[in-house]
């Protein structure tokens, strides 16, 4: 059985919504009734059935969707994918990353033939037919890893490693939580990461750096993070700050279930095997109030996480400004009754 | 989550004598198929069953990376070493399985180059061999010298010539041929970075060279394994574990650490990647450390150790293992 690709926008009218399926296999990121901080670093291995995990590469309901979304950003504003002249072949990598997970994972909607180097790729939701020479751009319409990401849900950025550093030398950035591949370009991971605060002094890029140069082929990690985002809207970029960000002062009791959604990012890391480069992917999950209700145990456990997020967390991630609605929102839905440990609905 | 590699089953489907001292082995997947694509520079660490005792050597992988049906790799037999050459050429024999782990770059060409200068001493062509096969594939421009005792040892000389003629410069010792290493530094341009893989003095004479000549720090490239040494048997407490274990002559502490069922993380096991690492509590007698990795004042302090390449000579030494 083929996914049933749904027809919405994350823009304008927000028609984006989640079949009840659907929100069953949202990664809902708290294992408890608090959120800190922490290193959820595990290896990024196949998971559950039904759940975002049952794949390397997800794909979902709102592929076909987020896809259209994305081109519209990119005609709009080209600068969002960006691949300094040296990564190209990073770019090919993870061409064949996306292509041979996508075909072996989906196979009813993606195809990978490959007769040496002259490869057909077909891509039935998008209606994509293609026969293309590995390594040779002239004979696909966009660089390899433009013409990919073009396929493939979420943000991908392209590290190169050299000089014991890492350096944001490619990218495809069109679902971000904020922050500008045109800014970050050819910055090295302390650069890119200079505005965290507190971090720094804890000495947590130092270990992080150290951990993902030590990425190895085959053995790929993930972790997840979380924000909020007013509207269904998936481009939350500075570049586009002056569309979004006035969003935030539209919250009111009444339309806290419509408007109010949980972003989580799945990332994963992952060493591309020709460049010697690394890929995050960073892929995007949106989840209304309403939708999250749905699940009594992750709604009492929500209520509890935003209502005793400390200050600066809150702050950090811009949710001060519709924080208290929500929670009170919310606690029309917690009775106060303990949760189950883990993750997942009961 | 702990560093390290996963692991192939590779069965050996030819040993080719290239000449007195090395050896070359092909491995294909056990199980049919073809082994993971890697980039030039990377190496694999073969993991070698000698009754009781189980030797991981790391080796460069030679093969060209656009056909990745087989690896190879090459062995240059080393009669006073720990025996895990020795192995490779008495033992290894076509139709053999074996276990390999994933590979692992720790010596990637820099793709921003506009030229690689390669600079190679006897078995420390085999990462260049490959390097250059994934150059040659789309006009990448580089020039390799490549300097060999006489002209019957030299592995692979022939075939560097054949596939890149005059980009490939030998040198002999037994004709008294010198690399012009002053005179390739001051010639290059702009955008050009420096390889080196060879004998510990050679990497030393190649990086001081360059770094009198002005070239910076992150243009020069080196390979610098060290093979463990062996050396006097010595007792060790891990404290963690709370092991008494005994490195035996021709083991490595990492070795022995591992022949008690203790795993500390490793790539490289020839002292330069830094995941073995380790704390020392406390010690009386004296480091023998072989290792790229820690600082000069970390092997002056006593408090740490490289256990993939280094040992200790005297009473005790406590480690936090």
């Amino acid at each position: 059985m083929g996914i049933n690709f749904r027809k919405e926008t994350f823009r304008d009218d927000f028609t984006f919504r989640n079949s009840p399926e659907n929100i069953r296999r949202f990664p809902f990121p708290y294992h408890e009734d608090a959120y800190m901080y922490s290193v959820n670093i595990e290896p990024h291995v196949p998971g559950p059935k039904n759940s975002v995990f049952e794949h390397l590469v997800d794909v979902d309901e709102h592929y076909v969707s987020e896809m259209q979304d994305r081109a519209m950003v990119l005609a709009e504003d080209p600068l969002r994918c960006q691949s300094l002249p040296h990564m190209t072949l990073a770019g090919w990598d993870l061409l064949e990353l996306l292509m041979t997970e996508k075909a072996a994972s989906y196979p009813e909607h993606f195809s990978l033939t490959r007769e040496g180097d002259r490869w057909h790729w077909i891509n039935r939701p998008l209606g994509i037919d293609d026969t293309f020479t590995f390594g040779d751009v002239s004979t696909l319409p966009y660089g390899p890893m433009e013409y990919i990401t073009r396929q493939s849900q979420g943000d991908f950025a392209i590290l190169d490693q050299r000089d014991n550093n890492l350096w944001m030398d490619a990218g495809m950035i069109t679902t971000q939580a904020d922050w500008s591949l045109d800014f970050d370009i050819g910055m090295n991971f302390f650069e890119w990461h200079a505005p965290v605060p507190l971090a720094h002094e804890m000495g947590v890029f130092t270990r992080a750096l150290k951990f993902l140069t030590n990425i190895q082929q085959g053995k790929p990690a993930r972790r997840l993070n979380w924000t909020m985002t007013i509207n269904p809207r998936l481009d939350t970029s500075p570049e586009n700050f002056h569309k979004w960000g006035s969003d935030r002062l539209t919250v009111t009791p009444e339309n806290v279930g419509e408007k109010v959604h949980l972003r989580v990012e799945l990332q994963s890391f992952w060493r591309l095997p020709r460049s010697n480069a690394l890929v995050f992917p960073i892929r995007c999950y949106l989840l209304k109030m309403d939708e999250l209700v749905t699940v009594p145990k992750w709604a009492r456990r929500f209520h509890r996480v935003l209502r005793d997020l400390p200050v600066e967390l809150a702050e950090y991630k811009g949710l001060t400004r519709y924080r208290q609605t929500t929670v009170e929102w919310l606690s029309k839905y917690d009775d106060g009754a303990p949760t189950s440990p883990g993750f997942s609905p009961d | 989550m702990s560093a390290g590699t996963n692991k192939l089953n590779v069965t050996v489907t030819e040993v080719v004598a290239v000449n007195e001292l090395v050896k070359r082995f092909h491995f294909e997947r056990t199980d049919g198929g073809n082994l993971p694509t890697f980039s030039g520079g990377a190496h694999v660490v073969v993991e070698m069953r000698d009754g009781d005792i189980t030797r991981l050597n790391p080796y460069s992988l030679m093969s060209s990376p656009l056909s990745t049906r087989d690896y190879t790799i090459s062995v240059r037999r080393d009669d006073v070493g720990r025996g895990g050459s020795l192995f490779m050429h008495n033992r290894v024999k076509r139709g053999m399985e074996m276990v390999i782990s994933y590979p692992v770059n720790l010596f990637s060409l820099d793709l921003r180059a506009r030229k690689h200068l390669m600079i190679a001493g006897g078995i420390g062509i085999t990462p260049f061999l490959a390097q250059t096969a994934q150059l040659a594939s789309y006009g990448g421009n580089f020039e390799l010298h490549y300097t060999c005792r006489s002209e019957a040892l030299g592995s692979y000389t022939e075939v560097l010539r054949e596939r890149y003629g005059n980009r490939v410069n030998l040198y002999y010792d037994e004709h008294n041929e010198r690399i012009p290493l002053e005179r390739l530094l001051a010639t290059q341009p702009l955008g050009t970075h420096i390889y080196v893989c060879g004998p510990a003095g050679m990497i030393k004479w190649v990086r001081d060279t360059a770094g009198a000549h002005g070239w910076p720090d992150d243009s020069v490239h080196y390979e610098h394994f060290a093979a463990p040494q062996p050396g006097t048997p010595f007792d060790v407490k891990l404290a963690v574990s709370g092991l008494e274990i005994r490195v035996g002559e021709q083991q490595s502490l990492l070795e022995a650490i591992e022949a008690a069922g203790v795993d500390p993380p490793y790539l490289c096991r020839g002292g330069v990647c830094g995941q073995c690492e380790t704390n020392v509590i406390s010690y009386d007698g004296t480091f023998k450390h072989n290792d790229h990795w820690l600082s000069d004042e970390e092997h002056c302090s006593g408090k740490k150790i490289m256990p993939c390449v280094s040992r200790f000579e005297g009473r005790s030494l406590v480690l936090e293992r």
